[in-house]
């Protein structure tokens, strides 16, 4: 029974304390980062666009790399990071990292879409076709479907800490897909073609097409935990809502 | 200048992709920001509404560790 006592009490000081020193902290942060996000991504598109060169096999297409390659990327970043903070908050039972989680899954969602629609605009002028059923392709559509889930199971269950619960055992199920994707071009012979710049012998691209791939990379991280931030502030406000129309609504049901 | 835009003969698939991204991203952070401003107006009504009562509480609650009710 004192167990039980002391659990609650942790509970609620995590409840109150945490998200109020997240908001204080997070409201420093979002200004600059939106304003780093936009010169590195400025910055990303000069080179990506103008000073880069063409390919010497795939020609102009070669500048959807630069989009395409970051979007894939922050694809599966989103996912880890919703898939860790869902464990954290499965034994920690920390409030925040449940909105945390939650926060992440549109905007991984988003550079999912992204990754697949840019990825088919380049196979079609280069592989002579829009999609194809291959082990690379089939799990990152895969991924796409397991953030629409996610997404989906989170709007079915009104109460935050049930819909928690139940959406982080789903995001830590489909966590098997993440390296799934990155090894599938290695287990099977696929279309898509492998690594070429997190390799174990180093960067196998060229520097003048590595530049503006790492500067757009970097950008769309910065990108990605801002949109992080601003959500889960969104998120820690919606909460404080509903505890807020609970909390009139017990009023006038008492008085 | 047309040259640039032609993109050599692919213009139709490099500005699509881009076109695309552009797109998805603004609609993330109009979301994204359109929605946190709603929930933080809509919370400053409710706390206005409840007169105070209910941030007291909140108050008392946060600083003690004890159920407010």
């Amino acid at each position: 029974m004192a167990a039980m006592n002391s659990l609650t009490a942790l509970q609620r000081f995590h409840a109150y304390a945490n998200p109020a020193r997240f908001m204080a902290l997070s409201a420093r942060l979002v200004a600059p980062l939106w304003i780093l996000s936009v010169l590195v991504i400025g910055a990303g598109l000069w080179f990506a666009l103008f000073d880069s060169p063409p390919d010497y096999q795939q020609g102009e297409t070669v500048r959807i790399m630069y989009v395409h390659v970051p979007s894939a990327w922050l694809a599966m970043f989103g996912y880890g990071v919703m898939a860790f903070a869902s464990a954290v908050g499965l034994v920690f039972r920390h409030p925040l990292s449940d909105v945390c989680a939650k926060s992440a899954a549109p905007i991984g969602a988003g550079f999912t879409f992204l990754a697949l629609l840019t990825g088919s605009l380049w196979g079609q002028p280069m592989w002579g076709t829009w999609w194809e059923w291959d082990a690379r392709m089939t799990s990152v559509l895969i991924l796409f479907f397991l953030y629409l889930g996610y997404i989906a199971l989170w709007a079915t269950i009104e109460e935050p800490v049930r819909a928690a619960r139940a959406a982080a055992v789903l995001a830590l199920v489909g966590a098997i897909n993440i390296p799934i994707i990155r090894y599938s071009v290695v287990w099977w012979n696929t279309l898509h073609q492998p690594a070429s710049v997190f390799r174990m012998d180093g960067p196998s691209i060229a520097p003048a097409m590595l530049l503006p791939l790492g500067l757009m990379g970097v950008g769309f991280t910065l990108l990605f935990i801002t949109l992080l931030l601003v959500r889960m502030r969104a998120e820690v406000m919606r909460r404080r809502v509903r505890n807020l129309r609970l909390a009139t609504a017990g009023a006038a049901a008492e008085g | 200048m047309d040259e640039f835009f032609h993109m050599g003969g692919y213009a139709f698939y490099v500005w699509s992709a881009y076109g695309a991204a552009f797109a998805v991203i603004v609609a993330l952070v109009w979301q994204s920001v359109a929605d946190y401003r709603a929930q933080t107006r809509l919370a400053e009504t409710l706390e206005k509404a409840a007169g105070g009562r209910v941030r007291r509480a909140a108050h008392r609650e946060h600083e003690t560790g004890e159920d407010a009710s």
